[in-house]
């Protein structure tokens, strides 16, 4: 073989080895580490996987932030307008976290129901607000309002 | 009146960035000698133009002019002086006037140091940055004017600025992003007109190299800025969080590191010359996508100012007129440049090509795990996000074979590199990064196969490179002779490397032997942390000039003794009502020990974060020392000899010359 030939051969050998790699990173990372989005209801209906990494989020039920006494172990309920959702949460909440508030959470659905959240979000500033949140829970519409307008069960 | 005179002047600059587009480029093809030479003058105009207009935004934001829209929005009276001026670029009006501005600076810059070229070229230069200008301007006065008045109801009061943007970090951080950004431009407009003349030889490669090396460097400091902003400001702890906006500005980053190198071998061999032109068309058209990614509203992040959709259309479509008029453009033209090959397998340019094959593939990853979330949900495939794991499993591997590279190119020979003199080369440094790879680690204290690999690295990048200043820098009449008579480019390069490597040690220290706790303090009760006590003394509310806060005081001890006494803060701002965690670091070359406070839990008791951070101070050192490497590289002499006269080429031209 003409040897500018084999050299151009070598080098797309070796673009191909290297990007074959790459993709396969990046699916393999991809599988481990892709967080689908769910909203309360889809958890009430159970159409969720349990034990694998996922979001959640929805309104922050009022009363339902219990502190633990001694560590920083807290215990609170998503809801939207057809289900809610039980979370656990060990550690520090963000700074907008409040009741009737919007927040989004990222960790696993266990067998018991509980969702334990590694991770909590909740809205950035006075006009931020988290879009899955909006989104899941009114078809787009602003988010504010359908936390403001929600009537907690009672 | 001072806004109404800014708005007129940035209407004027663009009728004239319209025309530096349309005559030069009309001129090239003419080869009209006065078109041409037009360029010069209208690109000066063009920032003069623009330079008053920001001047005249930042006279109503200093005096306090809430009938604008934009400073009632992003200003208030209460407001230090200092945080009124970078309030100017604190929101998208304003942050869009000051790219342009960047941008016509430095189309100002090419006019002064650029003499040299032939005039075909430096107009056709012009006139792309001219093309870039009028877009922007376009899309400034069409969708985002920031002189924009609230007339005949004036407010009284300004909103206030994001008081996380009020910080002296944020007031340098846009800046120099955006020279690193919009400096991009210029190479591509290089490219750009290169391809346009059909013209790209070894000249071409050495006027364009100190433009691309110096964006560069301005981008990478603006990167660390903005990294070192994330850490104390945001109140968790982190350094970089792989969020899309930290990605829209790391991409350009890494394939401009890939164009600085390709720029080498076009300029010392006249190879890879349609490689480089493409890797300028992605690294502008990755800056124009950040600006896209950032000023559409498409993410959520700190930097998303607004959610309009009109304005992420209009960036879209001036993105797929940039990115595919010049792909289409390369396609048609890219034969006219093409270059021979002359290199064998193991060679400086092989190497060199593995460098510029990493850099782009790994950028593809970061652009996959950005962009990913965004397309399947624009498609309806459902709402993803792809998490900072992701991006360390699919990155880190090719930044491992990037360094391990390092360690040989620098020593390797164009064209052809023996295998004998390399192996002899490296033997030495290897040897000691392998046994330093596991002594270091052991000292600190946890060996483990990771913390072995970083050290390893980081030693082999640190040792190679030494060995080859000392092998290069032999010289008969001693050695201080030898160093003197490398190049500044050389010693850039070297800075650059060594700084790579202090950024290996940084990251991976950081992150493996930090002590970082959430932790639930009472008052009087003590903690500990990474061998220090920590005790919350007591809590006080407190009255700032625009916020009320309610602040820590805790004292740190080692063995009994007090360290240091530090006071976070949990801010509520009284304008927007906003809450700010402003958190208190007793920094260290070695570590760094950092609380913040979380949420109050009772009247005596908060959570907050004790962290100690290994060695995090070293990632914005490297930062700064490949930037510095960077800065060295461009003043070195052989940029700055001037052809003797361009005019007689020029001169020769006119005769043939319709006007």
């Amino acid at each position: 073989m003409h040897p500018a030939r084999k050299q151009r051969l070598i080098v797309v050998i070796a673009i191909v080895i290297l990007s074959s790699v790459a993709i396969g990173l990046l699916v393999y990372a991809l599988r481990q580490n892709i967080n689908l989005f769910y909203p309360p209801k889809a958890f009430s209906a159970n159409e969720v996987p349990r034990n694998v990494r996922l979001r959640a989020g929805g309104c922050v039920s009022p009363g339902t932030v219990v502190r633990s006494e001694d560590s920083l172990q807290v215990v609170f309920t998503l809801v939207d307008p057809e289900g809610s959702l039980e979370v656990n949460y060990d550690g520090i909440l963000p700074d907008l976290f409040a009741e009737g508030e919007a927040a989004v959470v990222n960790g696993q659905w266990h067998d018991d129901n509980i969702f334990y959240a590694d991770q909590v979000l909740a809205k950035h500033d006075e006009t931020y607000m988290p879009p899955e949140v909006a989104e899941a829970m009114n078809n787009g519409e602003k988010h504010e309002a359908t936390c403001a307008e929600m009537s907690y069960g009672s | 009146m001072v806004p109404e005179l800014g708005h007129l002047v940035l209407i004027l600059a663009l009728l004239v960035s319209a025309a530096l587009f349309v005559l030069p480029l009309l001129g090239a093809q003419l080869r009209s000698l006065p078109l041409m030479l037009s360029a010069r003058s209208l690109a000066s105009g063009q920032f003069v133009l623009i330079a008053v207009a920001f001047g005249c935004l930042s006279w109503a934001f200093i005096h306090d002019d809430f009938s604008v829209a934009y400073v009632a929005n992003h200003s208030n009276s209460l407001m230090p002086v200092y945080y009124k001026v970078s309030a100017v670029w604190g929101g998208h009006e304003g942050s869009l006037l000051l790219w342009i501005l960047m941008l016509s600076g430095w189309t100002f810059a090419i006019t002064l140091f650029s003499k040299a070229l032939p005039i075909d070229l430096q107009s056709r230069v012009l006139a792309v940055m001219g093309f870039i200008a009028t877009g922007f301007l376009m899309f400034i006065l069409f969708t985002s004017n920031p002189f924009d008045r609230i007339l005949p109801l004036a407010a009284l009061e300004g909103s206030d600025l994001n008081p996380l943007l009020q910080d002296p970090g944020l007031i340098f951080h846009p800046p120099l992003l955006y020279m690193g950004y919009v400096g991009f431009s210029v190479v591509f407009a290089f490219a750009i007109a290169a391809l346009l003349t059909g013209k790209l030889d070894s000249a071409w490669a050495r006027w364009s190299r100190p433009w691309a090396t110096t964006a560069w460097a301005f981008l990478t400091i603006g990167l660390a800025l903005g990294s070192w902003w994330a850490y104390y400001e945001l109140g968790w702890g982190g350094w970089w969080f792989w969020d899309p906006v930290e990605n829209a500005a790391f991409m350009p980053w890494l394939v401009g590191t890939a164009l600085i190198h390709s720029l080498a071998v076009t300029e010392k061999r006249g190879l890879f010359k349609s490689w480089t032109i493409l890797l300028a068309i992605f690294t502008f058209s990755l800056s124009l996508l950040g600006t896209f990614l950032v000023r559409s509203g498409v993410l959520t992040s700190v930097h998303a100012f607004a959610n309009d959709p009109e304005r992420g259309l209009f960036i879209l479509v001036f993105l797929a007129v940039v990115v595919g008029g010049s792909l289409l453009l390369f396609a048609v033209r890219a034969p006219v440049v093409k270059s021979a090959p002359g290199f064998t397998l193991l060679s400086r340019e092989t190497l060199l090509l593995a460098n510029n094959a990493l850099l782009v593939v790994s950028m593809l990853t970061v652009l996959f795990g950005t962009l990913f979330p965004l397309v399947a949900d624009a498609l309806k495939l459902g709402k993803y996000s792809v998490g900072a794991p992701y991006f360390n499993l699919t990155f880190l591997p090719f930044m491992v074979l990037i360094c391990l590279l390092m360690g040989i190119a620098p020593s390797s020979r164009w064209k052809r590199t023996e295998v004998g003199p390399v192996r002899r080369t490296v033997m030495a440094p290897l040897t000691l990064s392998l046994v330093l790879a596991l002594v270091v680690p052991w000292l600190l204290g946890d060996l483990t196969l990771g913390m072995a690999l970083a050290t390893f690295l980081g030693s082999w990048v640190t040792l190679t490179t030494l060995k080859d200043l000392w092998l290069k820098s032999a010289n008969k009449n001693g050695r201080a002779k030898g160093l003197k008579q490398l190049s500044l480019s050389y010693y850039g390069m070297v800075i650059a490397h060594l700084g790579i490597a202090l950024a290996v040690f940084g990251v991976c220290f950081t992150s493996h032997y930090s002590d970082e706790q959430k932790l639930r303090m009472d008052v009087g009760k003590p903690v500990e942390v990474a061998g220090y006590q920590f005790t919350l003394e007591r809590l006080d509310e407190i009255r700032g000039p625009n916020y009320l806060a309610d602040q820590a005081t805790v004292t740190m001890k080692k063995e009994d003794r007090v360290l240091r006494v530090l006071q976070p803060q949990k801010r509520r701002y009284l304008a927007g009502g906003q809450i700010m965690t402003e958190v208190a670091i007793d920094p260290g070359f070695t570590r760094d020990v950092y609380i913040a406070m979380g949420d109050k839990i009772d009247a005596d008791s908060w959570a907050m974060r004790v962290h100690y951070k290994a060695f995090v101070r070293w990632i914005w050192l490297a930062a700064l020392m490949m930037a510095a490497g960077g800065f060295l590289a461009i003043i070195d002499k052989r940029y700055r000899k001037r052809a003797a006269a361009p005019q007689v080429g020029v001169s020769s031209m006119t005769q043939k010359g319709a006007v």
